[in-house]
């Protein structure tokens, strides 16, 4: 593993550059085939309302995988993320128009663990509503 | 029905190996917008200290594609995809997956609990080389609502 980031230089608190993703149907749908996942609700309103969604919602992993990306940006190589676990707390409800949603994320060093590694913790906003909890990465710094 | 504990302990091995595939992997790092070059660049991947492309941490979930399919169609337990929304995930990395793995996975159910009228389901999938070692454990938990004629 060789990150770009030295233990040494961060400390708790240590914020991680912010990042807004957005996400439109299409993205569902691209992240549907790279998934296989296609669990009707992420394409389908008519499904989605009649399991007492209010629409179409963006597959978790996708908001992981976009969450994700706050911390492999940071640290360079991807490898170097050692555990990343999530809580879908709120669904990303994803309207079918022009501008979908936006996924704000934030993330700062929670801890600094033995063996170089700190432990990330990630925040994830979709319009007032905190859609991970307890989103965390382990991470193998240099 | 809603699900009981007697489910607890039951597993799924993956029917067949996976071969992790370089543009299966660029083709996820697409969808997921993500131009990081060790998921599209062996020279890159090497350079960090890869054998070749690795794939994003939330791949793994492609791999347990074939596991969590037989746990949802297993008619036993009576669940419907659209009934089940996803709660948590967990992946714990021994190594980066990397092109040119061949991995099997198994499913087990670690527990059922009940909450809100939802079945709790939690399971945990160990991604190994069909050498045997292990590289990845993803530990899940589902949101299930049980057929409104229990």
């Amino acid at each position: 593993m060789a990150a770009l980031v030295r233990y040494d230089e961060v400390e708790v608190g240590t914020e991680l550059p912010g990042q807004a993703f957005p996400i439109q149907r299409v993205n569902l749908v691209m992240y549907a085939g790279a998934s296989g996942d296609f669990n009707l609700i992420h394409w389908n309103d008519r499904v989605a309302k009649a399991v007492g969604l209010p629409g179409v919602i963006g597959h978790g992993m996708f908001t992981m995988a976009e969450a994700g990306r706050l911390v492999t940006d940071w640290v360079g190589d991807p490898g170097a993320v050692v555990e990343y676990g999530v809580r879908f707390s709120k669904p990303v409800v994803v309207p079918d128009d022009d501008t979908g949603a936006t996924l704000q994320v934030t993330g700062r060093v929670r801890k600094k663990l033995d063996d170089r590694r700190v432990e990330v913790e990630v925040t994830a906003v979709s319009g007032e509503e905190k859609v991970l909890s307890q989103a965390r990465a382990i991470v193998q710094l240099v | 029905m809603a699900l009981d504990e007697s489910i607890v302990g039951r597993s799924y091995t993956a029917a067949r190996p996976y071969e992790v595939g370089r543009e299966k992997i660029r083709d996820f790092a697409g969808a997921i917008g993500d131009a990081n070059p060790a998921y599209r660049d062996a020279d890159a991947a090497k350079k960090f200290g890869h054998g070749d492309v690795i794939a994003p941490p939330t791949f793994a979930i492609v791999i347990t594609r074939d596991t969590s399919g037989q746990l949802i169609t297993d008619p036993e337990l009576r669940l419907a995809l659209h009934r089940v929304l996803h709660g948590e995930q967990r992946f714990a990395y021994t190594r980066p997956i990397t092109a040119g793995d061949v991995l099997t996975s198994t499913l087990t159910i670690d527990g059922v609990k009940h909450s809100k009228g939802m079945d709790i389901v939690s399971t945990r999938t160990e991604i190994a080389t069909v050498d045997g070692e292990l590289v990845c454990t993803a530990l899940s938990t589902l949101f299930h609502r049980p057929e409104d004629d229990s």
